[in-house]
């Protein structure tokens, strides 16, 4: 989902900088906010940013013939909700624009709309709506991933598709072709990400019950949106 | 081995799996560059729609070769699977800590202290 550094009109790169940027201003609010409120949440901040760093290096074959890699931004949504994720995605990505050549400086405001933007609200409604139906904390948490994850190659698709339409078919025509390059190709790795979203959040359950349960993650079918849509 | 530790151990199964089985059956096999990244075919598509469009900037710095490139993502996937592994190992430690301790309060007040082999860690 990286669009390469230079790959985006300058009209383009600027309009996505200003979508982006409230998101990131107010994440930095609510992280900041976290840590002041809770100190012994940090830890687990930095687990879940570490996450990202881990899956956003991983790139792995698919079924299209192609690689690419998973987001990890669908755990941060679940744990301190989507704003956090923005932050903690913003400095993926600019390590990877600095140091990798992978995406660009003027490309990030387009790439952070994506994978700290949208994929994490994404991620984050889904698991909510499935908690509130009363699934498992399992099957919530795989939904979350699996649904951030796509939902980011899928923006980056329209993204393209909107700087560079095709000139017979236009929009609509570009955006089939991005999309059969990014979100086809991303089906299985969502379910990749979905799987070691699980995982980890399994590992943090047998460890570190204590702190989940504050953030609102419990085992069972019914967490804290269920419960609080039962009382209501 | 215990039940959550078999789910675990599947888990990560399945992802190698779902990794591996495209290469296996070689899926790649109809493209000049199997398994290229699809942030590159991107660009490729760019340059097909628009022949005209050059980047207008071009990377602060670049990776002189592609081993110093993927060298630097395993520094990437290397630090950020070290920071969870000892956040984990941290939380499970200091549950195994917690448990000993009251134990070890609980057998100072009543009978024989607990073995040392006790697997504390039981969910």
């Amino acid at each position: 989902m990286h669009i390469a550094e230079g790959f985006l009109p300058p009209a383009h790169a600027i309009a996505w900088v200003a979508a982006s940027a409230p998101f990131v201003v107010h994440g930095v609010r609510q992280l900041t906010r976290e840590v002041r409120e809770h100190p012994e949440s940090t830890l687990l901040l930095g687990a879940s940013g570490a996450f990202m760093f881990v899956l956003s290096a991983l790139k792995l074959p698919s079924v299209t013939g192609s690689c690419s890699h998973p987001t990890g931004s669908g755990l941060g949504a679940v744990l301190f909700r989507p704003p956090v994720v923005a932050v903690l995605g913003t400095v993926t990505l600019l390590f990877q624009a600095l140091l990798l050549a992978h995406g660009g400086l003027t490309t990030l405001g387009a790439n952070v709309f994506s994978m700290a933007v949208v994929g994490p609200w994404a991620g984050y409604g889904v698991y909510r709506l499935a908690r509130g139906l009363g699934a498992r904390l399992e099957v919530a948490v795989f939904c979350a991933a699996f649904v951030a994850d796509l939902s980011t190659y899928c923006v980056t698709s329209v993204q393209l598709a909107l700087a560079f339409p095709d000139p017979v078919s236009g929009f609509l025509g570009a955006l089939g072709k991005f999309g059969s390059i990014f979100a086809v190709t991303q089906i299985p790795l969502a379910v990749s990400e979905g799987l070691l979203t699980v995982l980890v959040v399994r590992l943090l359950l047998q460890s570190n019950a204590g702190e989940l349960a504050r953030l609102g993650l419990q085992a069972g079918g019914r967490g804290k949106a269920g419960a609080e849509a039962v009382t209501r | 081995m215990r039940r959550n530790a078999r789910v675990n151990v599947l888990l990560v199964l399945a992802v190698v799996l779902i990794a591996v089985l495209p290469v296996v059956l070689g899926l790649g096999d109809h493209k000049a560059e199997p398994f290229a990244g699809a942030d590159a075919e991107a660009e490729t598509a760019i340059t097909e729609i628009d022949p005209d469009y050059r980047p207008w900037f071009s990377p602060v710095y670049e990776p002189p070769s592609g081993e110093v490139e993927s060298g630097l993502f395993a520094v990437q996937a290397a630090v950020g699977a070290g920071v969870v592994a000892y956040c984990l190992g941290l939380w499970r430690g200091r549950r195994q800590g917690e448990a000993r301790a009251a134990a070890a309060a609980s057998g100072a007040a009543s009978g024989p202290p607990p073995a040392d082999d006790a697997d504390p860690g039981r969910v």
